[in-house]
């Protein structure tokens, strides 16, 4: 491609974004449609992130329904399509469902990338791609705070930096002899297994995925990790294996050829005909050896931050998370921001062990808009408009959004809507904003609207009633299905409105 | 990767053997290629530092086996407690735990300060190797305390509805737990007289 056809060449931006997966997407639209000047640059050719390669085998772990009980075009079937980003218009609304081709709600990698590249398109997003991230500096002094990015196609710089470069770059431990095992990244074509024995060390999705293609194909597989790994199902979350791969349980229950074990790696080392992999059981701490043809370790990925933790930038955890604000700046240098999966950084309360979605699109696609609407205001004197609500509207608007809420489904205890009451300005609502962010700021008399799950099976709305100063949470019932616009939930929530809004339960 | 000054560890650790059995400092080092780790026994703890980069697996079982919670636990134990138990960064002044706001977890401190604040009344320091959190779990009630970071604070955590099937399996490390406690009572009740 000519230079001069690519958008964004080196030079001055207010913000600049680095990646083009879901969440660099979802932020250069929102930076658009905020009219804030940007620059979005990307490693890769195209977009779709890590949707360009994985996952390898199947299909997505992320469903989007095309016959939900909402219209495909709504703000509401968002909760029922994990996949889809967001936008104001109607066209560009729930567009995963025109790329799947009726097989599963799971789409697959191809179509994942086609939604999105069809996103890109149609929303106009430009990209410099192909222009790779290399080093930062930083200057904080009397012109600011000012960010330098050296890149494969010349300098940038900007006051605000969003980074949505994923959690994207292969993580090996340093178990002895690991040179002898490849990562997940490297995984090959699935007939290229046939007959091998493997061992796949991990026992995350990337290690259950990879038994579930392979089953078919390889003589055996043994998995190993040193905990005991749990489903979805079990923890009633996105924690632990998605059911999408719980063939290798029952395989392994039943004898069949996968072993599921846990024990800590000691080592691996190349015999006659293959490697041997010498591990420690973890209850016993006996030792147990297996001969296998190859091994793979899924063991995850990890941020590629590049030089921000020498500028200062603290991370944390096995995948290298930055440490951030409910906001999703950088808890030690302020003007770096993160959108996509890196926002899984910013853990929110994991009530009942639940964490937030952020991981995912579901999740993250949220966090993007909250991120963009905030720096809009903070830094570029942006003003958005709190819609008033009338006191007799009130506790159906909050019972509405706890029953369809999109945000609040896929971000539970994480995401809150908030409606604050004053005696000058009413009762106006706020919108989404993070729950932390709510819950550790004081404010004016308000209500924050939540939905939550116990990690037990229950899922039920949550208010939190912030009055003079203290908040108190109140959960309400669950219900068998979801609704939550019944009269027990009007007159309890009716309840605890007159405490900040007398007259709420009257209506 | 764990570094300071100088990395301290408890004399007790060397006798027995434990970087013996999993070597991890010196490999790491000389993996790494770029930096010196001096390896000083000293019953002196402050030196412990955790860098602002990533701590492995590894490198929080090495750090968890100088605790007295996970004294009597094996390598694969620990290793095993390790990846159990997720990693938690608070920036200075973050809450970790909130009063009277149900669903919390039970934390330890790898590295920081925690001040434990009951109605905005700061109670007690809480430094590392330190827990939190097991009295609300253990009762199924909310916190009755928030808990602040008086500087960055590096835990592993666990969620509430893991830590009954957690203790079950490490009796140890309920031993142990069971022991801190009843300091804690009996400096409490040593106060109160």
């Amino acid at each position: 491609m000519a230079d001069q056809e690519r958008p964004f060449p080196p030079g001055a931006y207010p913000v600049i974004v680095i990646g083009s997966g879901p969440g660099g997407l979802q932020v250069a639209y929102e930076l658009a449609r905020e009219g804030i000047g940007h620059a979005v640059l990307s490693a890769d050719e195209g977009p779709g992130g890590m949707f360009r390669r994985w996952p390898f085998f199947q299909r997505l772990l992320s469903w989007t329904k095309p016959y939900a009980p909402a219209d495909r075009r709504s703000r509401a079937f968002e909760r029922w399509d994990w996949n889809s980003l967001l936008a104001v218009e109607p066209e560009l609304r729930g567009l995963q469902t025109e790329f799947m081709d009726g097989t599963s709600d799971f789409p697959s990698r191809p179509e994942m990338e086609a939604s999105l590249t069809a996103f890109a398109e149609r929303a106009g997003i430009a990209v410099r791609y192909g222009c790779r991230w290399e080093s930062t500096r930083h200057e904080d002094g009397a012109a600011g705070n000012r960010f330098t990015l050296v890149t494969s196609d010349g300098e940038y710089t900007c006051e605000h930096l969003i980074l949505a470069v994923g959690i994207a770059q292969p993580y090996t431990p340093a178990t002895p002899g690991i040179e002898h095992a490849v990562h997940y990244a490297d995984t090959r074509a699935a007939e290229t297994y046939a007959g091998k024995r493997l061992f796949i060390l991990g026992k995350q999705n990337s290690g259950f995925e990879l038994t579930s293609g392979l089953l078919q194909w390889a003589s055996r597989i043994t998995l190993a990790s040193p905990s005991p790994a749990k489903t979805s199902i079990e923890t009633r979350s996105l924690v632990g294996v998605r059911a999408r791969y719980v063939q290798p349980f029952e395989d392994s229950a039943l004898g069949g050829g996968v072993d599921i074990l846990s024990a800590s790696i000691a080592g691996i080392s190349q015999v006659p005909g293959g490697l041997r992999v010498d591990l420690k059981r973890s209850d016993t701490g006996m030792p147990v050896s297996i001969e296998v043809d190859e091994v793979i370790a899924a063991t995850g990925f990890s941020c590629p931050l590049q030089d921000l933790p020498a500028l200062g930038v603290a991370t944390f955890g096995q995948s290298k998370l930055p440490a951030q604000t409910a906001f999703w700046e950088s808890a030690t240098v302020p003007g770096i921001h993160f959108a996509g999966t890196i926002t899984s950084g910013a853990p929110g309360l994991k009530k009942h062990g639940i964490p937030s979605y952020s991981g995912a699109v579901q999740g993250h696609r949220y966090n993007s808009q909250i991120l963009v609407r905030r720096l809009a205001e903070e830094a570029f004197g942006v003003v958005h408009e709190h819609p008033s609500i009338a006191l007799g509207d009130l506790t159906d608007h909050l019972l509405a959004e706890a029953t369809n809420g999109p945000e609040l489904w896929h971000q539970k205890a994480y995401l809150a809507t908030v409606v604050t009451v004053t005696p000058d300005d009413g009762i106006r609502n706020r919108g989404v904003e993070p729950l932390t962010n709510f819950l550790d700021s004081n404010g004016p008399d308000a209500i924050a609207m939540t939905i939550e799950a116990d990690g037990l099976g229950a899922i039920y709305p949550v208010a939190y009633v912030r009055r003079a100063g203290k908040v108190e949470e109140h959960a309400l019932e669950p219900h068998p299905f979801h609704d939550f616009e019944g009269t027990p939930y009007r007159r309890h929530l009716g309840a605890l409105l007159d405490l900040i809004a007398p007259g709420a339960s009257a209506t | 990767m764990w570094f300071g000054p100088m990395l301290t560890v408890e004399p007790s650790r060397v006798k027995t053997g434990l970087f013996g059995q999993t070597g991890l400092f010196g490999q790491k080092a000389c993996r790494a290629g770029s930096r010196r780790v001096t390896i000083n026994a000293t019953s002196r703890l402050p030196g412990w530092r955790c860098i602002d980069h990533m701590a492995t697996r590894d490198e929080i079982a090495d750090a968890l086996a100088g605790m007295t919670l996970f004294a009597d636990l094996t390598t694969p134990q620990l290793l095993g407690v390790a990846s159990r138990f997720e990693e938690a960064f608070f920036p200075e002044g973050a809450r970790v735990l909130r009063q009277g706001l149900s669903g919390s977890a039970f934390y330890v401190i790898l590295d920081g300060d925690a001040a434990i604040v009951v109605d905005g009344q700061q109670r007690a320091v809480l430094g590392r190797g330190e827990f939190f959190g097991e009295v609300s779990l253990l009762l199924g009630e909310p916190p009755t305390a928030d808990v602040v970071a008086l500087r960055p604070l590096r835990c592993i955590m666990l969620p509430g509805s893991s830590i009954e099937a957690f203790l079950i399996e490490h009796p140890r490390v309920t031993y142990r737990m069971l022991q801190a406690e009843s300091r804690r009572l009996r400096n409490a009740n040593r106060a109160r007289n």
